[in-house]
This record gives structure tokens, C-alpha cells and sequence, in this order.
């Protein structure tokens, strides 16, 4: 540490001083937007049309979060998007768990027990990851009919469940790759049945895989707006839809702070859990792009 | 486990109770793992390969409110390729993605270099940059028509602060609007790729760079002709995953300008939603839908070639 310390030259701290002013720059680029919906969410409207973006709030009120929670109107209906944020959680937590159980499946099938054509199986699966959705909208939408579940919550379960095992799939299957075959082998021959492999062998080893396959298809299913907005009705609607509807709703002066109160709410949920587990979030957002 | 007794069962010759008990799973056993992945199987087919082909027969009809399979052959095409707003639309889609991926890939290369060169509170500013990207393009699209409002926003605070003659209006700008639509993607985005270089940073043989610094060559030299040309990977999948946020978009554009002023912020993808949910226009917008397609497997395919090419060599 000493020496180090000794070799520095002013031009060398010189340096050092821009080099911690552009980060902290670019820091501020990222945390102003959050900082400033922030406060404009706990100001009241007096105070934003005179202030600005900046000025730091004088008279903080929780009453843009209540309104809403609770009030605001989103398109026709005004009963703000409270109950909008429990659909998403109605949709998100089935859909995630279902779809990562059925990626583990396929993940530990396709490593494990691999077969003639195995590897073709998850070419033909991983398309799934690369198409644009809009190419599936129309026909989704006839075959929602066809099932009598257009509109409904079990359908838009059954769409980001159907649209989700590609990256599940993915995940597991480059995590269960490293997994040493000789366990599985000896196990094998022991007799032992696939599904006790997987229960006993693979499944204990798993719990990184799986936060990071919970994590990526929370953030998806409950950031999706495309398939919400296509396939809901107005009591079926994931929040950022309702989200979307609220901030459009031309009805009476336009009140930025429970704007900005309603995006908070819809923006809380995945800034927990990135708050949380950052790491397995990063790890879901470069896996297959970095190999390995 | 392949190889086992199965296939001889199928012969001629009946192997009686010792060849059974010589194939200690059991058939069932033997297909339990095709068993397993073959409800995902049907799904891909179906709801992926199946809905690609059936969207292209969409397109070949003349279909509005519902669906009709009243073929009219590239009937559909021939009426995109006229039509002023889908040109718009492809239009503003190059620009606004050569814009972001090229802007993303600057500024995210640039902060994983700097906060490489060990730096104190890494951890804090790497999650700064990168928080945005957990936030749906909604909520980005609400909180930046927020900052962009002439009235309200950042062009009233500069104003507040003196600058009388300061303009920041894209938004409402028809000829700006898409660089603001630009301007929020990249923010969201840029960080993941920052992500990705850093990721690619550490794994660098620190040897290489030790001796390029022995032979005297100067630091930004050696990131240029040292450091960069072994993140090449890197920089295709960024630019891949970047190209294909691009072209997916459609939240953003919805929340942030709503397509607008007039469609002058359209993109192929809220220009198919339009046509097909909103303006009674099936077939065309299955057309756009296939050419949206198209674009992916542009960007896709060499991708995909060049991966399993390094994967052979590799």
C-alpha cells in the first residue's frame, strides 16, 4: 500500500479526481430521474407548478400515493392502481413458478439424460427467446377464444408461462452443463429413477439457478406491458397498464405528483428485488449473452 | 443408458425374464426424459413455429376486423411497402436504433473501462447505473415525458435558473421527437451493457495487459489494441441484445410520446399493434408483424452462425 501511495505524482491524482468526477457524473445522470419522480410524488401541486424539478419538497404529503392507490381514474373506472398491483402478483407468482419448474425439467432432461436429437430440441426451444412477440399477438388472441380464457387473468398466466420456458429452459440447461456427470452416472446405476436424480442430486445444487430464473421472470412478466395491454380486460389488467391508462386519462387537470406516485408503485416491486439480489439480476440479464 | 436393451427387445428373437432384468429402469424410465420435455416441445411448436406460420397466412389475406382466409396473395405487402406511416415508422426504427446501440455500446464500454481501474464504492455506483433496467419501459416512459415537459420539466428549470433562451422541447417537436425516445432507452439500457463489459473486463488474463505495460505502451493504447479486441464477443452480444430491445419496442414508445406528435414517433411494432387491434387492419398488420420478423432473423442469424462457428473452433 505504502509504495503505491509514494508513486503517485500530482498528475496522477489529477487523474484520479476526473476520473471519480465523470463516475459520479454518469451516477447522477442514472439517480436524478428516480430522485426527482420521487419528490414529485410527495409534493402537492401548488408547490410543483411553482417550484422546480429539483427544489426539494417543502410540505411532503402522502396524499398523491393514497389518491393513487386508491382514486385516481384509469380510463373509465376511478379506483386508482391498487387493485391492479395485486392482478400483477396474481398473474407474476403462478406464471414465474410454473414456468421455472418446467425449465428445471427440461434443463436437467436436456443435460442429463441427453438423447438423439437433444440438442436439436433446445435449438428449436431457444427460437422462442429471439422472436418479436408481435409476430404471436393474432393468434394468441383467436386461441385465448378457443380456450374461454380471453381476457382473463389464467390467460395471461398461460401466455407468459408458454412465452417464458424458452429463457427458463436456457438458464437451467447452461447451469445444469456444469454440473458433474459422474453423480448422475453412478446414480444410474444404483437404479436410481430420473425423477429421484433430480430431486436428490440436481435439485439440491440448484438454488443460485433458481434465484436467478425467479428473479429474470418476475422482472419480465411483471414489467410486460405488450401482452397485458393486448390480452386483459379492464378488471384483469396488470399494473402497468393501468399505469399507462392513468398517466392518459385527460379528465380534469393533470396531477403530475400522483403521476409519479402511480409509477412508483408499479416501479416498487422489481426495485426491491433488485435492491435485494442484485446479483442474480445481473446474472439473469447476461446469461447466454456472456458465455459461460 | 442410449444403447440398452430396448432396441434388441424390437428383434426377432424373445430374450425371456434375464434380459428384462438386465435393463434395471425399465422402458418408461428410458422415455421419461422425452416424456418430459415433449409438453414444451408441443408448445414451442405450436405457440411459436405454428403462430409464426400462421401469422404469414394472415398476412396473405385480406382479413380486417376478424380474420377471413380470402387469400389476395402479397397483396398486404404491396399496401405496407405504400404506405406512408409504415415508412415513417422503418424510418425512425434505424435511427432510433443505430442511435441506441451505438450510444449504449459508448457509454457502457466507457464506464466499465473507468470503474476498472479500481475504484472505491464500485459496488454503489454499479448499481446506480444499472437499477434502471429492473424498471418496466413504462415507468421510464412516464418518469422522462415528466423530465421532458416544456412547461414543467427540465427545460422550466434551466429557464428558472436564468437561461431565458434555453430549449429543450423535443418532445412536442415532431422532427425531435424520436431523439427523446433515444435519450430514455439508452438510459435504461446502457448500464446493462456496462454490466456486460465489466463482466468481460474480469475475465481478462491480467498478463496480457501486464506486459503491454512493460513494453511501454501507454494506458488508453492498451485498452484500444490490447483489451478491446479480446471483448469482441462482448460487443456482438451487446449489439445483438441491444438490436433486439430496438426493435421490440413498443411500451416506451406508448408511454413516453404515444407515437406522436401526429405518428411522427411511430415504430414498426406500434404501428402492427395499431393496424391490428385498434384500426381493424388484420392482414396488414400480420404484414408488418412478418417483416418485424424478418429484422430479427436478419440480426439473428449471422449471430447465431458466428456462435456456433467460435463454438467449433473454439
Amino acid at each position: 500500500m505504502a509504495n503505491v501511495i509514494r508513486r503517485q505524482t500530482p498528475a496522477a491524482r489529477l487523474g484520479r479526481g476526473l476520473l471519480y468526477g465523470v463516475l459520479i457524473l454518469a451516477a447522477l445522470f442514472y439517480i436524478l430521474p428516480l430522485v426527482v419522480m420521487l419528490m414529485t410524488s410527495v409534493k402537492p401541486l401548488s408547490e410543483i407548478s411553482a417550484g422546480s424539478l429539483l427544489s426539494f419538497p417543502q410540505n411532503p404529503t402522502f396524499a398523491p400515493w393514497t389518491k393513487a392507490w386508491g382514486e385516481a381514474c384509469t380510463g373509465m373506472r376511478c379506483d386508482g392502481v391498487g387493485g391492479y398491483f395485486w392482478n400483477s402478483f396474481a398473474i407474476v407468482i403462478p406464471a414465474v413458478l410454473i414456468s421455472t419448474t418446467i425449465g428445471a425439467l427440461n434443463g436437467y432432461a436436456l443435460t442429463k439424460w441427453r438423447f438423439k436429437g437433444s440438442e436439436l430440441v433446445f435449438a428449436l426451444m431457444l427460437f422462442g427467446c429471439f422472436i418479436p412477440f408481435q409476430v404471436v399477438l393474432l393468434p394468441m388472441a383467436q386461441t385465448l377464444g378457443w380456450l374461454g380464457i380471453s381476457s382473463s387473468r389464467a390467460g395471461l398466466i398461460l401466455v407468459h408461462v408458454v412465452f417464458g420456458i424458452a429463457f427458463t429452459t436456457l438458464f437451467f440447461r447452461n447451469f445444469y452443463v456444469g454440473i458433474p456427470n459422474e453423480l448422475v452416472s453412478a446414480a444410474k446405476l444404483d437404479g436410481a429413477g430420473f425423477f429421484r436424480i433430480f430431486w436428490r442430486i440436481l435439485l439440491p445444487v440448484s438454488a443460485p439457478i433458481i434465484v436467478v430464473s425467479v428473479i429474470w421472470q418476475f422482472t419480465q412478466i411483471w414489467n410486460d406491458f405488450l401482452f397485458g395491454v393486448a390480452f386483459s380486460a379492464h378488471n384483469t389488467q396488470p399494473v402497468t397498464v393501468a399505469l399507462n391508462n392513468l398517466v392518459n386519462t385527460s379528465t380534469g387537470v393533470r396531477e403530475y405528483n400522483v403521476d409519479m406516485a402511480a409509477a412508483m408503485i408499479a416501479a416498487l416491486p422489481t426495485l426491491v428485488v433488485y435492491v435485494l439480489a442484485g446479483k442474480y439480476f445481473v446474472r439473469g440479464l447476461t446469461a447466454g449473452s456472456v458465455k459461460g | 443408458m442410449r444403447d440398452s436393451l430396448p432396441m434388441k427387445n424390437t428383434s426377432a428373437t424373445p430374450l425371456g425374464a434375464g434380459a428384462k432384468r438386465s435393463t434395471p429402469p425399465g422402458g418408461l424410465q428410458a422415455w421419461l426424459p422425452r416424456l418430459v420435455l415433449a409438453p414444451s416441445v408441443a408448445i414451442s411448436l405450436f405457440f411459436v413455429y405454428g403462430f409464426m406460420l400462421w401469422t404469414f397466412v394472415l398476412s396473405l389475406t385480406s382479413s380486417r376486423m376478424l380474420p377471413s382466409y380470402d387469400f389476395v396473395g402479397f397483396g398486404q405487402y404491396a399496401r405496407l411497402m405504400a404506405n406512408e406511416r409504415w415508412w415513417v415508422a422503418s424510418t425512425n426504427l434505424m435511427i432510433f436504433g443505430v442511435l441506441f446501440v451505438v450510444i449504449c455500446l459508448v457509454i457502457g464500454s466507457l464506464l466499465a473501462i473507468l470503474l476498472d481501474q479500481k475504484i472505491r464504492q464500485e459496488g454503489a455506483l454499479r448499481t446506480i447505473y444499472l437499477y434502471p433496467m429492473a424498471l418496466s419501459f413504462i415507468v421510464t416512459g412516464v418518469v422522462w415525458k415528466w423530465l421532458l415537459n416544456p412547461q414543467l420539466g427540465i427545460q422550466a428549470m434551466v429557464q428558472g435558473w436564468g437561461f431565458e433562451s434555453f430549449r429543450f422541447d423535443w418532445i412536442v417537436d415532431p422532427d425531435m421527437a424520436i431523439y427523446t425516445l433515444v435519450i430514455a432507452a439508452v438510459w435504461q439500457a446502457s448500464g446493462f451493457v456496462m454490466a456486460l463489459f465489466l463482466a468481460g473486463l474480469r475475465g481478462i488474463d491480467d498478463s496480457i495487459i501486464k506486459a503491454a505495460q512493460l513494453d511501454g505502451a501507454s494506458l488508453p493504447r492498451i485498452y484500444w489494441r490490447v483489451v478491446m479486441p479480446c471483448l469482441r464477443p462482448v460487443v456482438f452480444s451487446a449489439v445483438m441484445i441491444l438490436a433486439h430491445i430496438a426493435i421490440k419496442s413498443f411500451d416506451l414508445v406508448v408511454a413516453l410520446t404515444g407515437g406522436g406528435p401526429g405518428y411522427a414517433t411511430d415504430l414498426p411494432a406500434t404501428f402492427m399493434y395499431a393496424h391490428a387491434f385498434t384500426r381493424a387492419q388484420i392482414g396488414l398488420g400480420s404484414a408488418s408483424a412478418m417483416l418485424m420478423l424478418g429484422g430479427v432473423l436478419a440480426i439473428l442469424i449471422p449471430y447465431l452462425y458466428s456462435e456456433l462457428r467460435s463454438r467449433k473452433h473454439g
